[in-house]
């Protein structure tokens, strides 16, 4: 429709000529700052419960599932097809669907559990943030239908924050049509500025580091 | 100024319960911008908005370049770019996909864009049912009006008025606690994202070398406009593309902390393109929508160009002392604020609102909060020399030319303006060293009592400064 007439307008409009080349971008200095991997785990923590959602940390794999069996017990919960949550053991829980392919059974399903059970590609400690890339691993529904999301990550996945996220991922779109980051539970405060949690996305965020 | 400006702004200064509720809104959002964004908490916060406003320039001085390669890109991942010039443009693609796929049921999440182009309107008008999502802007639609703030859109709606809104249109219970009425909304919504089969998203940055577009939001709406529905279609300006993805790293620690006072925002989505081979869910198609609406206007003045900067935070909303009395819907467009004061003459033409760059105290706070440091201050300076020139081409203006030859004349004459003061002050009430609320009739007339009629006047002292400096 008015793809050339509006170049045209801002080529005009700056002075430029139709592939003219440009300067060269401004720098930004990404900085990735030293940090121990236990005080990475205490921020990472630290930022979730500030954000009212719950944090926990197991020492094995298998005190992983433990504490998803129990965090799960006598409700419905959806896993996504995450290698780690198969490898915990997470995804053969009782009661927890998994394995599902086919987008309307995920939906279906997903509008209906009372949790959804994911991993996370990275986490970001300085603000308590789970980065999640949609893949055959991760679906984008999981953490987002279900009123709870728990969250299962290897330690050794927590960033310090956004610039070391982008330092090691300089271009997600070569990998994925999908990069969510998630810090904390769904919220609004659109009537009369009164926090609620909750309003589209999940009102619960629980992340298991485990390690 | 306009009737009606004028209008809506006594209205405003005349409501109490108003005049509390945007008091106590912009200043909680106020303080925790402050708090996020203290030297201890963000050391290099000086630094990061001198990068997001080198990097804004950069993409805005070459945006040709970037769009190209944004379009590029985005086809690349198996999305379309579709420019559209105006509103109906707009409404007419989107319209034209609904037919072509037999789409009824649209949701939608927040976009000033779409809002600058009354799509929902349009689409309704012909028939389709377009859902805004985000609870603030459902509350609006339901209301049948326009955001009263860039990021707060309900924030004048008291939780009565909200209850009012939902039993009258959605034939429910009557709930005041704003969690009961946030889930009612949650339940009506969940159904509409379940069966809609188009999504219209906005986007906060495009991402030229990713053909990506990121959107940022806290209730989760956004996520499921994006991921639920087959088809996506983002809007967005065209100045909202940023050269790379890492460019985010900058402005993802401004936006959030400017708008909410927020680290980051809940969600941050990064999309680009529909759903890929292995990946479970996601939408089929995948649209972004680059609107002009008038941008291209504001390109050719390197000085005014920089107002397209905006990341759309609504920090200058928050700051500033004018919008926090006369509230968001006493502007004259979608945009309010110093923002709206200075987009909305260079998109709509100076004469749309003439008064609209004066009405400022030109304090410069919004200058100081803006996370990608536009100069408000100065283009508002310029567009109130544009809206004089204009005038002064329509001879509109010719007595306040007069007036101001007559001040300059006496400025530059010692001895006309002593006796000019003298006889001012001979004029001027006693007041016998109070206040001056108003002045005897006969010079109450005109500018002179639309002056006093908001504002008193100091004593008149009982000697000049000339006579005091005489007799020193």
């Amino acid at each position: 429709m008015s793809r050339d007439n509006i170049l045209h307008k801002v080529r005009t409009a700056l002075g430029r000529s139709a592939g003219q080349a440009v300067a060269d971008v401004p720098p930004v200095r990404l900085r990735v700052p030293e940090a121990a991997m236990e005080d990475r785990i205490a921020l990472m923590m630290a930022r979730v419960e500030a954000l009212a959602g719950k944090a926990a940390r197991v020492p094995t794999m298998d005190a992983a599932r433990e504490f998803v069996a129990a965090a799960i017990a006598g409700k419905t919960a959806v896993a996504s097809n995450a290698p780690y949550l198969e490898e915990c053991g997470v995804a053969g829980l009782p009661g927890v669907r998994t394995g599902i392919r086919e987008v309307g059974e995920l939906t279906a399903v997903c509008a209906q559990v009372d949790i959804g059970i994911t991993s996370a590609d990275y986490a970001l400690s300085d603000t308590g943030t789970l980065v999640m890339i949609a893949g055959p691993a991760e679906s984008r529904l999981v953490s987002l239908l279900p009123p709870a999301h728990i969250a299962v990550v290897p330690r050794e996945r927590i960033l310090t924050g956004l610039d070391e996220l982008f330092t090691i991922l300089p271009n997600p779109a070569a990998q994925t049509s999908s990069m969510v980051l998630i810090t904390g539970p769904s919220r609004t405060a659109d009537i009369e500025q009164i926090l609620v949690r909750g309003v589209h996305g999940p009102g619960q965020v629980t992340v298991v580091i485990v390690g | 100024m306009s009737v009606e400006f004028d209008r809506k702004i006594h209205d405003t200064l005349a409501d109490a319960n108003l005049q509390l509720a945007i008091y106590t809104a912009t200043g909680r959002l106020k303080e925790k911008r402050i708090e996020v964004t203290a030297d201890n908490v963000l050391p290099d916060y000086q630094e990061l908005r001198t990068q997001a406003n080198a990097l804004k320039k950069h993409a805005i001085d070459n945006l040709d370049h970037y769009l190209e390669e944004f379009e590029r890109n985005v086809e690349g991942y198996g999305g379309k770019v579709v420019y559209c010039k105006d509103a109906t443009e707009v409404s007419d693609f989107v319209l034209d996909l609904a037919k072509r796929r037999g789409s009824k049921l649209i949701v939608k999440s927040k976009s000033m864009t779409t809002e600058e182009v009354d799509l929902n309107e349009r689409l309704e008008h012909h028939g389709l049912e377009s859902v805004e999502t985000d609870l603030g802007e459902y509350i609006l639609q339901l209301a049948h009006e326009k955001p009263y703030h860039i990021v707060a859109p309900a924030l004048h709606k008291t939780r009565y008025d909200v209850a009012d809104i939902f039993t009258k249109e959605l034939h429910v219970a009557r709930e005041t606690v704003p969690e009961k009425l946030t889930l009612i909304a949650r339940g009506v919504l969940r159904e509409k994202f379940l069966k809609a089969d188009i999504g219209i998203s906005g986007a906060n940055f495009l991402i030229a070398d990713s053909g990506a577009v990121a959107i940022i939001e806290n209730e989760g709406n956004a996520r499921l406009t994006t991921s639920a529905p087959k088809i996506h279609i983002a809007v967005a300006g065209i100045e909202k593309v940023i050269p790379r993805a890492r460019d985010l790293a900058v402005f993802l620690k401004l936006l959030a902390r400017s708008a909410t006072g927020q680290l980051l925002s809940v969600y941050t989505s990064f999309l680009a393109g529909p759903r890929r081979p292995g990946e479970v869910d996601g939408p089929e198609e995948f649209y972004v929508v680059l609107l002009d609406n008038g941008r291209t206007k504001l390109l050719p003045d390197r000085s005014k160009r920089e107002s397209l900067y905006c990341i759309r935070c609504g920090a200058c909303l928050n700051a500033c002392p004018v919008y926090r009395k006369i509230g968001g819907h006493s502007f004259p467009w979608v945009y309010s604020g110093p923002i709206g004061a200075i987009i909305t003459p260079q998109f709509m033409g100076v004469s749309h609102e003439p008064a609209l760059p004066f009405a400022s105290s030109l304090c410069g706070a919004c200058g100081e909060v803006c996370p990608v440091k536009i100069d408000i201050p100065k283009v508002l300076l310029e567009l109130r020399s544009d809206v004089k020139k204009s005038e002064a081409r329509e001879g509109q203006n010719r007595v306040e030319k007069l007036g101001f030859r007559i001040f300059a004349w006496v400025m530059t004459h010692p001895r006309v303006y002593e006796l000019a003061g003298r006889m001012a002050a001979s004029m001027a009430p006693a007041g016998d060293g109070k206040w001056i609320k108003s002045v005897p009739a006969p010079m109450s007339v005109g500018p002179l009592k639309a002056w006093l009629s908001e504002r008193d006047l100091p004593p008149s002292p009982s000697r000049s400064f000339r006579e005091m400096w005489r007799h020193r």
